[in-house]
């Protein structure tokens, strides 16, 4: 038996706030695992001198990246929650594209990275290009 | 999972034995290699370089059920496979990391005073 999905069971507002609540989540996790793995330094040159145990070590003992892997994880279950009572055709696509805007945003304005018009076409090609495949 | 019987929330411990199937063991891993290669790109590139460039796997897992296990494509799902590759295309064409110019910028003045210098005695 199958049970069918009403087009937005739980009202408009409910269902953006779900999704928004994946997205913030997201993002922050997103942002603080970039951030922890830029104070880490390049993991190339950590694996080249300290060898692949000195490169997870270097991972494992920076608290910020358990910051970021704990919001990722939230994220994670807010997607598993919602999945509960909206459909995955609606809540896939829509969380993981307005993931790319909202890291572009959060990217330049906590990360300080250089979000050119380059970044933002391809930002927003991305994101209109998920949302085509996945809904 | 698919394969798998049902799981119930009465019976939690039949989910820690599909963790031991052959498929999710390989899925493990190959979830672990990403996080790895997805931490060691973030540690020399920006997440604003990284994030859209793995836009490209939900290319690749596209036409894996396109060509793998012959699942139909719409018109509106090969738009979207062309518009994430020419967001890619478009972001891997610039810099991969923002450059700090409150330190590079002085460190380029030193690099070139002396060869300023010479030019002035000429």
């Amino acid at each position: 038996m199958t049970i069918p999905f009403p087009a937005v069971p739980s009202g408009l507002w409910a269902a953006a706030a779900m999704i928004a609540a994946i997205v913030l989540a997201s993002t922050a996790g997103e942002v603080l695992t970039a951030a922890a793995m830029k104070s880490v330094g390049d993991l190339d040159e950590i694996r080249a001198r300290d060898g692949l145990m000195g490169a997870i070590r270097a991972v494992l003992t920076c608290p910020l990246f358990f910051a970021g892997v704990g919001f990722l994880a939230l994220a994670f279950f807010s997607l598993l929650f919602s999945l509960n009572h909206l459909p995955v055709s609606l809540v896939a696509p829509a969380s993981s594209s307005l993931t790319l805007v909202t890291n572009a945003i959060a990217g330049k304005f906590f990360l300080k990275e250089n979000v050119d018009r380059r970044r933002w076409t391809a930002a927003i090609l991305v994101c209109i290009g998920v949302y085509l495949l996945a809904h | 999972m698919a394969h798998l019987t049902g799981i119930s929330l009465a019976h939690p411990i039949t989910l820690v034995a599909a963790v031991f199937t052959p498929w999710i063991v390989l899925g493990i891993a190959l979830l672990i290699g990403f996080f790895a290669s997805y931490l060691t790109a973030l540690s020399w590139a920006d997440l604003t370089f990284v994030l859209p460039a793995t836009g490209l796997g939900n290319v690749v897992v596209a036409l894996l059920a396109r060509f793998w296990l012959h699942e139909p494509i719409s018109l509106a799902r090969w738009a979207g496979i062309v518009l994430i590759t020419v967001g890619v295309g478009f972001v891997t064409q610039g810099p991969s990391l923002t450059e700090n110019t409150a330190i590079e910028a002085p460190s380029r003045a030193e690099e070139m005073r002396p060869v300023l210098e010479k030019e002035q005695v000429r």
